[in-house]
């Protein structure tokens, strides 16, 4: 400790006395102008000379040099939008729906997956989708790739598709995706999915939500209708702790329709069917 | 009087020491004497001027406010020291990098060689850990100023300290006491996260979003995809504002006696911050902006970018405390310290502001508009939810028969949209240098407009410009991309000026955030009005919708920076390469 002292004193005093200020020095108003023995050399020439100057031989390696800044780094979110326990007068569930991307501005990888699994029987179906998105215009990326779907319980059949689709922002901050699948057999569908959040106070958010599927061709083996399969609402109001936790409650609408209703009744499904829920939101 | 040296020995005197009237300091580091609260002002016959200043850059524990924090100093503290210079001398300044990653000064507002400006990539390449660079060059000016790293984001971690240069002739005005006055923003988390979170998020740090009671007057915003409560990106959510290195409750002090004329040197060294500078009871003499002696022009407030300067005279005549309140331009916090007659006083803070809204003159829907048709939108309606011209086509609108100019010399954007990284452009842009900015508009007192600054002396070069440049500052809040021309930095480089020249360039804000400008360099003429004493300025707030000329005397040959100064824009690439090249031959 002695020795430190010393030490700091040492610098103190080399230092101070390189500053010049005095901690006594009166506060004086200036008695005239500076005189000054530097003559300020021809600025130009001094300028050029130097630039021209090998400092350290920094000049010759330009090339060498990183760059100012690196504007395209890698960036990524993984957001886990709905992980929830429903409960209604049939079976609980438990829900997801993630979303993700890696990448940068204007090209990014998204992986995005969802479903439902019922607790007492198992059934359910979940999906998994890897696409390429490119940005296309300022507020909507496009995206291709590829969707795997997993039906649970007894039949447990799963079936790819490629997918193309849009995802973005509309006028009005409604956050949209739209999607075609076509299926390894060639059949086709589609979906849509939007999605509202209102601000109830800095951290109380109500989102509304809405999903429909529809299909062009009956597949009688994953319960598909032809036309408006079906048709989801959903209200979740979330507490926003930080913005990476937010635990919610909601309700959860969801109505088929046509052959894709018949195919539910015969499986013992309900078709016309509202969940209470609760779960938690997750940023990263 | 206070011995330093036994204060500095023990850790009980250590903290007294500096809480209070000291600065954020290392407890391994020294006490800059110029923000412990004492004048920096010193006996003009005993001038001492180091020939070599040595700064040593390096990563340094110290507390903000009450919490333990890990920085990135020079030479131990938050600020680093004074660099003190003279006019007319030569510099020479050692920096020794003792991180384990690259590092760089950069020296604001200074002109000097190219080689000696510290930015790495253009200037040199960079300090690499253990390494020393020693910057030498003539200083050829006077004034406040200010340095820090431009390496990363380290200038976010507290890597920045003040410049003062005294002056050959006298400068023309006379004070008693002398303070430098650092704002900043300091952040706990790493800069890195932030704007990883402003990439996921980009309104991530934003609680004073408009919720749905104000849905109906927004529902015109929502429709261009736009949140008029988007004043700030980064906000007290995640910054606590420095004075000095000290948060508001630390409170750093500055001594006068009643009666004493005090110039207080403000220098904005934040990453991200617009502060609203205000002392209830006293008024402000602004005397030099960006280190420039201007004609003095007394307000109650101004407004100060990051990167700019302002000197500012003031005359204390009660025996009182006076609060020095710097308020956040989103008002979400505040920067604070005392003016006292004796260490340990303070005033009242003053009551905080709302935060302001965004208006349609950010939005560029001049008043003026309404006479006017547009071929397919009708103004007096009052609709606005199609004017905002996000990818729009404007070939089809006819335009030519009408007179679009006003006395502001409001022009209508150009038919570019600059492409996937700009999400919008205003229908008009105009100049805006007599307003105050954006939630300085009715405070019943004087704020200080850009129109208020005029150079003390004419200029040196009264030329025409010979040659104009338009440059839009271009960005998208959703994908948090920021840029000029639609093109980052990576997708766009150089910007070409020529050696000798008399050059008009044109800023024009496409965004609805201002952004602070700055050259590296070269000095920057504000077109505002000032005639012959266009005042000089190395960094400028372009406002939003904004059409804003300045001239520029290109006379630095080599190879400048020059980018928004808000830290995170500039990172993801608001920033182009200004090469000043000779003129080719045969081009006039």
């Amino acid at each position: 400790m002695q020795f430190k002292n010393r030490y700091y004193s040492l610098i103190l005093t080399g230092w101070l006395s390189i500053l010049g200020i005095g901690f006594s020095s009166p506060q004086v108003l200036a008695q005239g102008p500076i005189k000054h023995d530097v003559q300020v050399t021809k600025l130009k020439q001094w300028q050029l000379s130097q630039y021209h100057n090998s400092n350290s031989s920094e000049k010759t390696n330009e090339e060498e040099w990183p760059e100012p800044l690196n504007d395209s780094p890698t960036y990524w979110l993984i957001l886990l939008e709905e992980l929830e326990y429903a409960t209604n007068s049939g079976e609980d569930s438990f829900n997801w729906d993630l979303v993700s991307w890696v990448g940068g501005d204007y090209q990014r990888l998204w992986i995005k997956s969802e479903g439902e699994v019922g607790l007492e029987e198992g059934h359910g179906e979940g999906e998994i989708q890897l696409l390429y998105g490119k940005l296309i215009s300022p507020f909507w990326d496009l995206q291709l790739g590829w969707r795997y779907e997993q039906l649970y319980g007894d039949k447990g059949s799963g079936r790819g598709f490629a997918v193309i689709g849009v995802e973005g922002l509309a006028p009005y901050f409604f956050e949209v995706e739209g999607s075609v699948f076509i299926s390894h057999e060639g059949d086709i569908s589609a979906r849509l999915e939007a999605e509202y959040e209102l601000l109830l106070s800095q951290r109380l958010v109500l989102q509304p939500s809405l999903e429909t599927n529809i299909a062009l061709q009956q597949v009688e083996e994953f319960g598909v209708g032809s036309g408006i399969n079906d048709l989801e609402l959903g209200l979740r109001l979330r507490y926003e702790f930080s913005r990476n936790v937010a635990p919610y409650v909601g309700i959860n609408w969801t109505r088929k329709f046509g052959d894709t209703a018949d195919f539910a009744r015969e499986e013992g499904e309900s078709v016309d069917d509202l969940k209470v829920l609760g779960g938690v939101r997750l940023l990263f | 009087m206070m011995d330093l040296k036994t204060n500095l020995l023990t850790r009980r005197n250590f903290l007294r020491f500096t809480t209070g009237i000291g600065i954020a300091v290392g407890l391994d580091g020294l006490i800059p004497p110029y923000a412990r609260g004492r004048s920096i002002k010193q006996s003009q016959t005993k001038p001492n001027y180091p020939h070599v200043i040595s700064l040593k850059i390096q990563e340094t524990k110290l507390k903000i406010g009450q919490r333990d924090a890990t920085a990135l100093t020079v030479n131990g503290s938050i600020p680093a020291p004074l660099v003190r210079l003279r006019e007319g001398q030569l510099a020479t300044i050692e920096v020794t990098n003792q991180l384990k990653e690259d590092s760089s000064i950069h020296w604001h507002g200074i002109i000097l060689p190219p080689n000696m400006d510290g930015v790495p990539g253009i200037s040199f390449a960079g300090i690499k850990p253990g390494e020393t660079f020693i910057y030498k060059f003539p200083v050829t000016q006077s004034g406040t100023y200010w340095y820090h790293s431009h390496s990363g984001l380290q200038e976010q971690k507290g890597h920045f300290g003040p410049i003062i240069i005294d002056p050959i002739e006298p400068e023309p005005f006379e004070y008693n006491r002398d303070y430098v006055v650092m704002l900043s923003d300091w952040t706990f988390e790493d800069p890195h996260a932030i704007l990883a979170n402003l990439k996921k998020m980009p309104t991530f740090y934003n609680y004073q979003r408009r919720t749905v009671a104000n849905l109906g007057e927004d529902w015109e915003w929502r429709g261009m995809r736009m949140d008029p409560a988007d004043i700030a990106d980064v906000t007290s959510a995640t910054y606590t504002y420095l004075m000095n290195g000290l948060a508001p409750e630390t409170n750093w002090t500055a001594l006068f006696q009643p009666g004493e004329k005090v110039r207080l040197r403000f220098i904005n060294s934040s990453a991200m911050t617009f502060f609203d500078v205000r002392i209830p009871g006293l008024k402000m003499t602004v005397v030099q902006a960006d280190g420039q002696n201007v004609q003095p022009v007394t307000v109650d407030e101004f407004r100060i970018g990051t990167a700019e300067t302002y000197d500012v005279i003031v005359e204390p005549e009660e025996e009182q405390a006076y609060t020095i309140f710097a308020e956040t331009m989103d008002r979400s916090g505040y920067a604070r310290g005392t003016l006292a007659i004796a260490p340990g006083a303070s005033a009242p803070i003053p009551q905080r502001r709302q935060r302001p809204v965004r208006t349609m003159a950010d939005m560029g829907m001049d008043h003026h508009m309404s006479g006017h048709h547009m071929s397919g939108h009708d103004m007096s309606s009052h609709d606005m939810s199609g004017h905002h011209m996000s990818g729009h086509d404007m070939s089809g609108h006819d335009m030519s028969g009408h007179d679009m100019s006003n006395s502001n010399g409001a022009v209508p954007h150009g038919p570019d949209n600059h492409g996937l990284g700009n999400a919008g452009v205003p229908m008009m842009v105009k100049s805006r240098l007599h307003e105050p900015g954006v939630g300085l508009e009715n405070t019943g007192t004087r704020v200080l407009v850009y129109t208020d600054l005029r150079s003390v002396s004419p200029g040196e070069d009264q030329r025409k410009p010979e040659r104009e440049l338009e440059l839009h500052l271009t960005g998208h809040m959703e994908r948090y991309m920021w840029s000029f021309d639609g093109k980052k930095y990576s997708e766009e480089k150089e910007i070409t000026f020529y050696n000798g020249e008399r050059l008009r360039l044109i800023l024009v804000n496409d965004t609805m955030m201002e952004h602070p400008i700055h050259l590296h360099g070269m000095w920057m003429e504000l077109d505002n009005g000032a005639g012959k004493y266009k005042p000089r300025k190395h960094t400028i707030i372009v406002k939003p919708a904004e059409r804003l000329p300045v001239e520029i005397n290109v006379d630095a040959p080599g190879k400048w920076a020059f980018h928004c100064h808000l830290i995170y824009h500039m990172k993801v690439g608001m920033f182009r390469t200004v090469a000043v090249v000779d003129r080719p031959t045969g081009v006039s």
